[in-house]
């Protein structure tokens, strides 16, 4: 099948207006959140149903064309990144709510709703989707499944590998399966849910997904603490944690972050070396409770000042500011590589310390910015393209993930492997480990079409196809290499 | 049935002499005696173990406690138990990070005395006395305070596997945020032995929390359980935030009780609350940390003895009634005897079932006919070999049961790994 009969093919699923195939229209979809990667797909598809979904994707299948999917493109490693002579699969049309269930928990919706909107259709019963990713009023939910996306309050909540409880999977040969109870428990067979979310949109296509949402907690309190480094503030999130307190989120920003958020939303924080957010929610009488001892804890390691959201209106400031973080360094540099890594939370000190001295020796700076208590870091290596800085950029981001792994953490916690770190993949798992994930990807796509080239840098084949050799079609477009 | 010819030195070379002996009849596996009971030391012997496993085309079957032995189809064959109880340290617990990396063969209860020392626990509780890590991973067990913890797949944070042909691979990390790589954890839980030897696993840790309350209710009648159930979860009036919500029911008698754990005030405000809650439905009993405890063990307990069919139903929490009302009236009209208990919160009913093999097996087809047009599961937990064949233990599976087979046929592809006990027969 020739280009020009793969339009005709699509346009015969999805109707002239569900395929883009005009090179300037194409190149809007030519990467996602991460801009330093760009590659023009073959074809643009927007179905409407999952039966549209299912159909191309059969196409796809039958004509071993790779295809990739991708929600609202917020992703920042490259996840939804085309490929040459693929299909990219936009998802944003199925964006129904499907289903309300209040007593069962549960909120079936289509993977293009945003995720945000989850939050809001129940907000009247008294209730809320949990994970909420920095990118939550544009970021879709079969993004974040995809991605296994994090967020400021998974810390207490989990991730949305924890919030899916079933989905709707369109496999790569274009057949249907539903995995995971909905609203049963303990669904009978693997956990093959489990390892689906967040396998970055290598396994198939979620056309459906159940999500469990939560009561809204009694009460909510928020404080924000300034402290006169990160070593300090480290302190007092080491003092709360080993307190047995579960805060909803401890966030801490550095200075440099500090400023770069008052110059860009103006929150008014206070000058500091370093800012906590704390936020505390559950039972009234636990929360009224456990906030004095955060407090004290603050205080017992010098917190310079602490601030307490007295209602909504203050706290929305204080999230404000954190969650401009990112978009903020514009204000302060021309360019900015957002690194994701982890720590053990015991470790924070001693990274941050490397983190300093690699920015030291490579004359860059480092704003940080992180989920502290679950030691997820998000260095941000500020630099200067038009300087010639963005290799040098690059390389420092990459040893500061290094760092992370030398003191027992991992490439990323919620941001995912994609296309930006498959090269790093070799530092945290042997061949052998790779090799056995890899299992799973030709369990599920034997011929590797679906979304080829993320996650492993050497892509195993599955090796099942008996006859004369032919080449792949990710061989052909140089992404894998025979075994 | 033994149809190979197991190398009887050849294992004791790798693992030593005395940890190799012939299998006792309490080693048979639903009826299918092995030929031995295997005993590795290490990761690397376990791997030479499973090399010779798959060079000689052997059926291995995976034991950590042995509590979980009667879950599953009747195998076809077994040569060979690998028992993980030499590989049963702690291999490290930071406590500022909250984790936990273990060994498989790790008693759950010991595990959780160390980690009290330190004020933390796995948010784990199945019942079964005597369970590992490696068997509550790989059967998916699961207790009480699922409600609050959620269950294995939510506190696992990584995994050391073995698979069939030697190969030792690892997923995961000991960092509880992390989206590196495939997550393999996941896919082992539940997976009864039938991918891989589960050899290490890391998790996250929760906090012991310093109060509890356990506030119960009697009731006489069936119905008051799901409406209890839904007062305490869903009302729009209450906000509770619960551990566990556990229900009984036998000899026409139940009870329903509610776990709240963490600070004083807050567990003190939250079952005076409850209390309150449940005034209409009847008189509550409210129980501190160290009666609660006592409380627990034994209300906590499954509804079966051996020889029961023991079945384990998972349910739309909402559809609770309907639950009840199909096990509790199947077994009357077949005249068999039935023992409830279950996590009323989540949705999982256990069933406790004695009687003429035939009223059983009715039973269980009535409760899973109405499963199957309601939503949900019944799977056979444990049963006497007799009925067991005339039941399909998993129930018919979904439409991923195909990519089941494909998954497990890329784990293990000589069938090794358990054979025939699964979902489908695999």
């Amino acid at each position: 099948m020739d280009r020009g009969q793969l339009i005709e093919t699509m346009q015969e699923i999805l109707g002239p207006e569900g395929v883009i195939h005009k090179h300037e229209e194409l190149r809007t979809y030519e990467c996602d959140g991460l801009m330093n990667y760009r590659v023009i797909p073959d074809l643009v598809v927007l179905p409407e149903s999952a039966e549209q979904v299912q159909h191309v994707v059969k196409t796809c299948y039958d004509e071993g064309i790779p295809f990739v999917a991708r929600g609202s493109g917020t992703g920042l490693s490259g996840g939804a990144l085309p490929v040459e002579s693929g299909v990219l699969i936009v998802l944003t049309r199925l964006r129904r709510i499907l289903e309300v269930d209040i007593p069962n928990g549960r909120v079936v919706v289509e993977p293009g709703v945003i995720n945000v909107w989850v939050s809001q259709e129940v907000a009247d019963e008294g209730y809320y989707y949990a994970p909420d990713p920095a990118s939550q009023i544009v970021s879709s939910i079969g993004g974040n499944l995809a991605e296994n996306s994090g967020g400021v309050h998974c810390l207490k909540y989990g991730f949305t590998t924890n919030h899916v409880m079933g989905a709707e999977v369109v496999l790569a040969d274009g057949s249907i399966v539903h995995i995971g109870g909905g609203k049963s428990p303990d669904a009978p067979g693997y956990e093959l849910l489990g390892a689906f979310v967040g396998s970055e949109g290598t396994l198939g296509i979620a056309t459906k997904i159940t999500l469990r949402i939560l009561r809204q907690p009694e009460d909510v309190r928020t404080l924000l603490a300034a402290f006169k480094d990160t070593e300090e503030a480290g302190g007092a999130v080491s003092g709360i944690i080993g307190g047995g307190i579960v805060p909803a989120a401890i966030e801490m920003m550095d200075s440099l972050t500090i400023q770069a958020v008052e110059k860009q939303v103006s929150p008014g924080f206070p000058e500091a070396g370093a800012i906590l957010i704390v936020e505390l929610d559950g039972p009234e009488a636990e929360v009224a409770n456990q906030f004095e001892q955060v407090i004290k804890v603050c205080e017992e390691n010098d917190a310079s000042e602490i601030r307490i959201a007295e209602d909504d209106e203050e706290r929305a400031l204080f999230w404000k500011g954190r969650k401009a973080a990112f978009g903020a360094m514009g204000s302060i540099a021309n360019d900015y590589y957002v690194q994701d890594g982890v720590v053990p939370r015991t470790e924070l000190g001693a990274v941050l310390k490397k983190i300093a001295e690699l920015s030291e020796e490579y004359g860059l700076r480092v704003a940080n910015v992180f989920h502290a208590g679950d030691g997820n870091l998000h260095p941000l290596v500020l630099y200067d393209n038009d300087a010639g800085e963005a290799e040098k950029a690059e390389e420092l981001a990459g040893e500061i993930v290094f760092a992370c792994l030398e003191h027992g953490g991992s490439l990323t916690g919620e941001h995912g492997i994609g296309r930006d770190k498959m090269k790093y993949m070799p530092r945290m798992f042997t061949a052998e480990d790779m090799d056995v994930m890899q299992l799973l990807r030709c369990a599920f796509d034997p011929h590797r079409i679906c979304n080829p080239g993320k996650i492993f840098p050497t892509p195993r084949l599955c090796g099942e196809r008996p006859g004369p050799f032919h080449m792949h079609p990710i061989q052909k477009a140089g992404l894998a290499e025979n075994f | 049935m033994q149809t190979q010819n197991v190398p009887t030195e050849e294992l004791q070379n790798i693992v030593g002499e005395e940890h190799v002996r012939q299998a006792f009849a309490d080693d048979a596996v639903d009826g299918v005696e092995p030929s031995l009971v295997v005993e590795p030391g290490t990761i690397e012997e376990t791997s030479e173990v499973m090399k010779l496993v798959s060079r000689e085309g052997l059926a291995v079957s995976p034991r950590g406690g042995g509590t979980k032995m009667g879950l599953g189809n009747p195998p076809g064959q077994v040569d060979l138990i690998l028992s993980t109880a030499r590989m049963d340290q702690l291999l490290e617990h930071v406590p500022g990070d909250q984790i936990v990396r273990t060994q498989a063969g790790l008693k759950l209860q010991d595990l959780q005395e160390k980690l009290a020392e330190s004020d933390q626990m796995l948010g784990m509780d199945p019942p079964e006395e005597g369970a590992t890590i490696g068997g509550i991973v790989a059967a998916n067990a699961s207790g009480p305070r699922r409600l609050r913890y959620g269950t294995v797949r939510d506190l696992i944070i990584g995994i050391k596997v073995v698979l069939a042909d030697g190969t030792v691979a690892k997923a995961g990390g000991k960092v509880v945020k992390n989206v590196a790589g495939y997550d393999l954890s996941k896919l082992f839980t539940g997976s009864l032995g039938t991918l891989g030897i589960i050899a290490e696993a890391n998790f996250r840790l929760h906090p012991v929390r310093e109060s509890a309350r356990t506030v119960f209710l009697e009731v006489e009648d069936l119905t008051q359980i799901p409406s209890v159930a839904q007062a305490l979860t869903h009302s729009s009036f209450s906000q509770f935030v619960l551990d566990a919500l556990e229900m009984r029911w036998e000899n026409d008698r139940g009870m329903i009780a509610a776990l709240f754990e963490g600070i004083e005030p807050a567990v003190e405000a939250q079952s005076s609350a409850a209390t309150e809650a449940l005034r209409s439905h009847g008189e509550t009993s409210v129980l501190g940390r160290d009666d609660g405890d006592e409380f627990w063990k034994s209300f906590a307990r499954r509804p079966w003895a051996t020889g029961d069919v023991a079945l384990k139903i998972g349910a739309p929490p909402s559809d609770l009634a309907a639950v009840l009302d199909s096990v509790v009236g199947a077994a009357e009209r077949a005249g068999v005897e039935v023992r409830i208990s279950g996590h009323a919160g989540t949705g999982v009913t256990f069933a406790g079932l004695s009687g003429e093999d035939d009223g059983l097996v009715e039973v269980v087809e009535e409760v899973r006919e109405i499963r199957l047009r309601r939503g949900g599961s019944v799977v056979v937990q444990a049963a006497p070999l007799a009925v067991k064949e005339r039941l399909e233990v998993w129930g018919s599976g979904g439409d991923y049961l195909g990519l089941t087979r494909r998954v497990k046929e890329k784990f293990d592809p000589g069938y090794n790994m358990n054979p025939g006990r699964f979902l489908g027969g695999i």
